[in-house]
């Protein structure tokens, strides 16, 4: 059974008198030991669905089960019991700002009702979890993004949960600091068996560390799956353009790539993990002659594996085009024709 | 300057002044603390939104703070009698600072509450904190500095109705201010006073930045 089944999901909001469908028939089940993606850009509603998940959003029609719990169902206390089971974490960290690092750690014990002394013992042990043992007395002023995230983290174990949910919580800080964080969560996910749910608009986030992934695009449920399955064949827009990282451009109100080489046939490669080392590309210009144009180029680690892509536009031409491609099929790459949105 | 019995009367004053400042704004805060809470709640953004609720505790304020301090202070007389047995005197004046401040700090206790980070009342709810734990382990810490500046200014502002108290029978500062300076003439006493008044301001405010400043944890 899945650790969470999210059933028919949709969440309508008041904005000003009018209906806003933030959430439309959302349907995902997440299974236990997961580490599932839920990626989208802003105003795609996946920070209001992971906030059905823990019911600080009640859906406005659909079930949320978790552990085969409808949470519609519970009373005011078993909410709350649920709640301290699915920990959560946030982009701006929300730590008590007036609270000492170890009393923040503390917090969701106090809350449970544990004596002071156990709870500092408690708190201790998770500040060393996360690597920060040295700062308990510190204020969270006086630390980075990435430690006061680090903080937030000891503080989600602090109760033992069963699911983590991550609300953007790597959005706010630096690559290095990205990685670290998104390591330390693995490595929970690992050694201590909890199903971590994701939100992020980071693709590169979802590569580094999910094994599933479920795209949303303007409240709606349009593609999910296995990163892997999703990362190399993508099915919707809304997915390739999270996939080629397009985003900041198309926030800038022009894509630069469309500009350039919006006469050429444009083809997606990905490289699987053989063809990798060769020099497919060099080959190919010098075995046919012509020039391509490298538009985008990019190596990733998916699930453990080097996975590359790259987006090639090819010179006029439909027969050259189509020697080509043959010849990139034959050496054991994936290829398909990206068209002008991407 | 002055003889012993001013010099009395003046210290008298002084302890008659801090006796009705301090426990109207104790007594203020016994009544304003959990309706400035009730508000922060009620709010459309608060934990516990309830409109009605809201809307008649706003009402209430506004209504008793928009009555003239001075006007308050003898519409409720008879209650001022019923409560203290007398209508005149420090004991007695504290009632109408009491209730003409308590929806005052109310409202202070409200605004200050509503700075508190939503995102930290979000984590808070996210590990299943009831409403209680939230006011009293959250909004209530992470607010402290702001709610100390606060009962700063509401001190400042009882002081100041204490001493418009004494021109109608209140005792304190105030009283002799208007009695030497204003019935019989005496501006050095009046001056005397006023200067203790300012005083008096000054030490509460800098106490009160004080240990708001101390207390902050935010900045190091």
């Amino acid at each position: 059974m899945a650790e969470i089944e999210i059933k028919h999901v949709s969440k309508i909001f008041d904005v000003e008198g009018e209906p806003f469908k933030a959430l439309d028939d959302i349907n995902l089940e997440i299974e236990h030991g997961d580490i599932y993606g839920i990626i989208g850009m802003s105003g795609a509603g996946k920070s209001t669905l992971v906030r059905c998940l823990n019911f600080l959003e009640v859906p406005t029609e659909g079930e949320v089960l978790v552990g085969g719990r409808d949470m519609a169902s519970l009373s005011d206390f078993e909410l709350r019991k649920q709640r301290q089971d699915m920990a959560m974490i946030f982009q701006h960290f929300n730590l008590l700002m007036q609270k000492s690092v170890i009393e923040n750690v503390c917090f969701p014990l106090y809350i449970q009702g544990a004596k002071k002394k156990e709870a500092r013992e408690r708190a201790m042990e998770l500040l060393d979890v996360v690597g920060l043992k040295e700062k308990a007395l510190a204020y969270p002023s006086q630390l980075s993004g990435g430690q006061k995230q680090r903080v937030a983290i000891a503080r989600a174990l602090a109760c033992g949960p069963k699911i983590l949910l991550c609300d953007e919580a790597t959005s706010a800080l630096d690559p290095q600091t990205t990685a670290s964080i998104l390591a330390l969560l693995k490595d929970i996910n690992t050694k201590l068996g909890i199903t971590i749910v994701i939100i992020t608009h980071q693709m590169a986030v979802i590569r580094e560390i999910c094994r599933n992934v479920a795209i949303l695009n303007h409240g709606q449920l349009v593609e999910h799956g296995k990163v892997e399955g999703i990362f190399n064949h993508p099915k919707s827009a809304a997915a390739r353009e999270l996939i080629l990282g397009d985003i900041s451009e198309k926030w800038n109100g022009s894509s630069r790539t469309q500009d350039l080489v919006h006469e050429a046939k444009k083809l997606r490669i990905v490289f699987s993990e053989n063809s990798s080392f060769e020099p497919v590309i060099a080959n190919m210009i010098l075995q046919f002659g012509v020039a391509v144009n490298i538009l985008r180029a990019d190596t990733k680690n998916v699930g453990g594996i080097a996975k590359g892509e790259m987006i090639l536009g090819l010179p006029e031409g439909d027969e050259l085009q189509k020697q080509i491609e043959d010849y990139m099929v034959e050496k054991g790459l994936e290829i398909e024709e990206v068209t002008g949105d991407v | 300057m002055f003889d012993q019995t001013i010099v009395n009367m003046i210290i008298k004053g002084i302890g008659e002044t801090l006796y009705m400042t301090l426990l109207s704004t104790l007594f203020g805060y016994i009544i304003g603390l959990p309706m400035g809470i009730e508000l922060a709640a009620s709010d459309r953004d608060g934990i516990r939104p309830n409109a009605l609720e809201y809307k008649i505790l706003d009402v209430v304020s506004n209504i008793l703070r928009s009555v003239p301090f001075l006007i308050l202070l003898i519409l409720i007389i008879p209650f001022t009698k019923m409560l203290v047995g007398k209508s005149y005197g420090s004991t007695a004046t504290i009632v109408p600072l009491t209730v003409s401040a308590a929806p005052f700090i109310a409202r202070m206790v409200e605004s200050s509450l509503k700075e508190v980070d939503p995102g930290v009342v979000e984590a808070a709810k996210s590990m299943g904190a009831t409403n209680m734990t939230i006011i009293t382990r959250v909004l209530l810490p992470e607010a402290r500095t702001s709610l100390i500046n606060g009962m700063t200014i509401a001190i400042g502002t009882i002081l100041g109705y204490s001493a418009m108290a004494g021109s109608v029978g209140g005792g304190g500062l105030g009283a002799i201010a208007i009695q030497y300076g204003y019935y019989r003439y005496e501006f050095g006493i009046m001056i005397v006073t006023v200067i203790l008044l300012v005083l008096l301001q000054q030490i509460f405010q800098t106490i009160g930045m004080k240990v708001s400043n101390s207390l902050d944890r935010r900045r190091n």
